[in-house]
Order: structure tokens, then C-alpha cells, then sequence
């Protein structure tokens, strides 16, 4: 298909989006990630059957956390398309890049730039 | 096991926000089974805290260690050497575990990061019921197994009282009439003689009423 989406994104594989924790999300902001977003299965197509599910849930107490700490929930997302999606992954892609452009860099990225 | 529950972010950040310097300490025990004060959750919050206090422009030092157990001067005291390097220590344990720390490491502040609930069960993951309130002088062998101190809302001891409905508690339907649970035990056990007998009066003593307890067993003492 050769479809084009935002080369800023840094796509990290796992066995099922079930693996996903909250301090991985968390990590990837305190290495500095502008955004985080999760792409799992369709709902009710796991082949764990409640992997994506779980992640969901994670993304979610990993959303509760920004917010609270005043980092911005919005910065973490959850996505559920089919394998076959290509142009839906595409266009989840250019979505969330346009997102966080909007949100701004991570905010403590910034923090460590002015002490350093 | 001691139930316990995670104290909001917010909460915890007001306690600590004066630090400089801070140790996030969890449990092995209880705490890590209920998801409230283990490594996982020491991980949790340790990076929320290091991120809130980066977006606040602070750099706070921010460390994780997980105990074995925050109940017993042997594990307390593997911390010992780099206390020095703190100037305050959330304890994610049960309020037992914060409060020894507190006594063996008298000159640094310790907060609590979660809120100890009571003595409980996992039903299933994210659901911890209570069992025990631990009141000294256990009637379990009377009651089919099955506790009317912590269950019964009234914590009566001979039978339920006028509100119990269909098996339900008066004050929410969805808690369990302890002696309903009781009798229909005492039943399955063919035990329901059991029921008739009176239960003497509680010796409360043995209870928070008698002011904080000790066990002395002066057979395993050193």
C-alpha cells in the first residue's frame, strides 16, 4: 500500500497490547515522549481475549496519572483497529501526531533542557 | 491479609511537597497481594512524583526501594546505610509498616501513601473484602466459621437482628446478613444445635477497649 504517515513515531511491538503497563507509559514520558499512544486489537478479537481490554484500562489509569500530575491525560491514547487496517493505522498515526503538535512537547522534556 | 488502598497522587504530593530528597518505600507483604504498596506501585508512583516535580521545574530526588516487610527491625535496618541520603520517605506500606519505620528512623519524616483498611480477603483481583477486626478472643468455632464481629454491622453475637432481609444486611443490600451466613454454614455442617447456644458476654478487653495490645510469648523470646 505504500501509505505515508508521520516519521516521529517510534513503533514498539508486543506479543498482545495485554503486556502493556502503566509504568511503561509512564517511562516513556520520563525518557521524554511527547505523546503515547497504544493500538490493539479489535474489542472482543483478542486472542487472549482480554488483552486489548486490560490495556485500555492501563491507558487509562496512565491518563488519570498526567492529568493529575499536570502533564496532560490526552497525551496517552488507545486505538483498536484489525490487522488488515492499514490506512486506519495510517490515519490513527497522522491523528495523533496532530494531537500532540497541538498539546505541545512534553513538558518536563522542557524542564530538563532549561536546567541542563 | 492487611487491606489496604492507594491515597490519591494529589494527596501524597501535598504531604511531600517541601522535600528535596525522598525515598519511596514498599512492601512485599499485604500490600503488594492488594495492589496498593508494592514494587509496581512504588514504580508508579515514584515516576508520577519525579515528573510532577520536573514540570514544577524542581529537581527532587526521587528513589525506590521495596522491603520484604516494613513490620520487622531485620528489613527495616537493610535500609540503614542510605537513609542519610533523604530528607523524607513515603512508606507505601499498611500503617503498621509506617509507623515502625517511623520509630527506627527518628529523625526523617515519614508520610503514608496509602490508607490501611482492615483485614481481608482477595474475592477476586480488585475486590478485597473484610474478615477480621482482630478483637482478641476469636469465636469462630461457634459460629460455622464465619465472623458476626467483623460481618454484622451491629456485631451482634446471638442471631441477626430485626433487619436482616432475604439475606441481605438493613444497611445495604449488598452486604451479606452475617448470620444468615451463619445459620445456612451451621446447616450445611448439620451444626444448627450450635445456634441455640447462648453466647456469653464478649470479654472486650481483649478489643481496641482495652487500649493498644501486645502479645507476650516469653517461650520463643531471646
Amino acid at each position: 500500500m505504500r501509505l505515508q504517515y508521520p516519521t516521529d513515531i517510534k513503533i514498539i511491538l508486543l506479543p498482545c497490547t495485554g503486556k502493556l503497563d502503566v509504568l511503561h507509559i509512564l517511562h516513556a514520558f520520563e525518557k521524554g515522549a511527547d505523546g503515547v499512544y497504544a493500538v490493539g486489537c479489535m474489542e472482543g478479537d483478542c486472542h487472549y481475549n482480554s488483552g486489548n481490554l486490560r490495556a485500555r484500562k492501563r491507558v487509562e489509569q496512565a491518563q488519570h496519572i498526567l492529568d493529575v500530575i499536570g502533564m496532560g491525560g490526552e497525551r496517552v491514547q488507545m486505538y483498536n483497529l484489525s490487522s488488515s487496517e492499514g490506512p486506519r493505522f495510517a490515519q490513527i498515526a497522522i491523528e495523533m501526531d496532530e494531537r500532540i503538535r497541538k498539546l505541545g512537547p512534553n513538558p518536563i522534556k522542557q524542564s530538563k533542557n532549561r536546567a541542563a | 491479609m492487611i487491606v489496604a488502598d492507594k491515597k490519591p497522587i494529589e494527596e501524597i504530593i501535598e504531604e511531600i511537597k517541601e522535600h528535596e530528597k525522598i525515598l519511596i518505600l514498599g512492601c512485599n507483604e499485604c500490600v503488594t497481594v492488594c495492589e496498593a504498596g508494592g514494587k509496581k506501585e512504588v514504580g508508579v508512583l515514584a515516576s508520577a512524583l519525579r515528573m510532577y516535580f520536573l514540570n514544577q521545574g524542581r529537581d527532587v530526588k526521587i528513589d525506590e526501594v521495596t522491603l520484604e516487610r516494613q513490620c520487622d527491625h531485620e528489613y527495616l535496618e537493610e535500609i540503614r546505610d542510605r537513609m542519610d541520603q533523604y530528607d523524607a520517605v513515603v512508606s507505601i506500606a499498611c500503617g503498621v509498616g509506617v509507623q515502625f519505620m517511623a520509630e527506627k528512623y527518628h529523625d526523617t519524616p515519614v508520610y503514608p501513601g496509602v490508607n490501611t483498611c482492615f483485614l481481608g480477603v482477595t474475592e477476586k483481583r480488585g475486590l478485597w473484602t473484610e474478615r477480621c477486626q482482630a478483637c482478641g478472643q476469636c469465636i469462630l468455632a461457634s459460629t460455622g466459621g464465619i465472623c458476626p464481629v467483623s460481618r454484622c454491622a451491629k456485631r451482634l453475637l446471638n442471631g441477626p437482628c430485626g433487619g436482616s432481609v432475604h439475606g441481605s444486611c438493613e444497611i445495604n443490600k449488598d452486604i451479606d446478613c452475617a448470620w444468615q451466613l451463619i445459620v445456612d454454614r451451621l446447616k450445611a455442617l448439620n451444626r444448627l444445635d450450635d445456634y441455640e447456644k447462648i453466647c456469653a458476654l464478649k470479654d472486650w478487653s481483649f478489643d481496641r477497649a482495652g487500649g493498644p495490645r501486645k502479645v507476650v510469648r516469653e517461650d520463643v523470646q531471646e
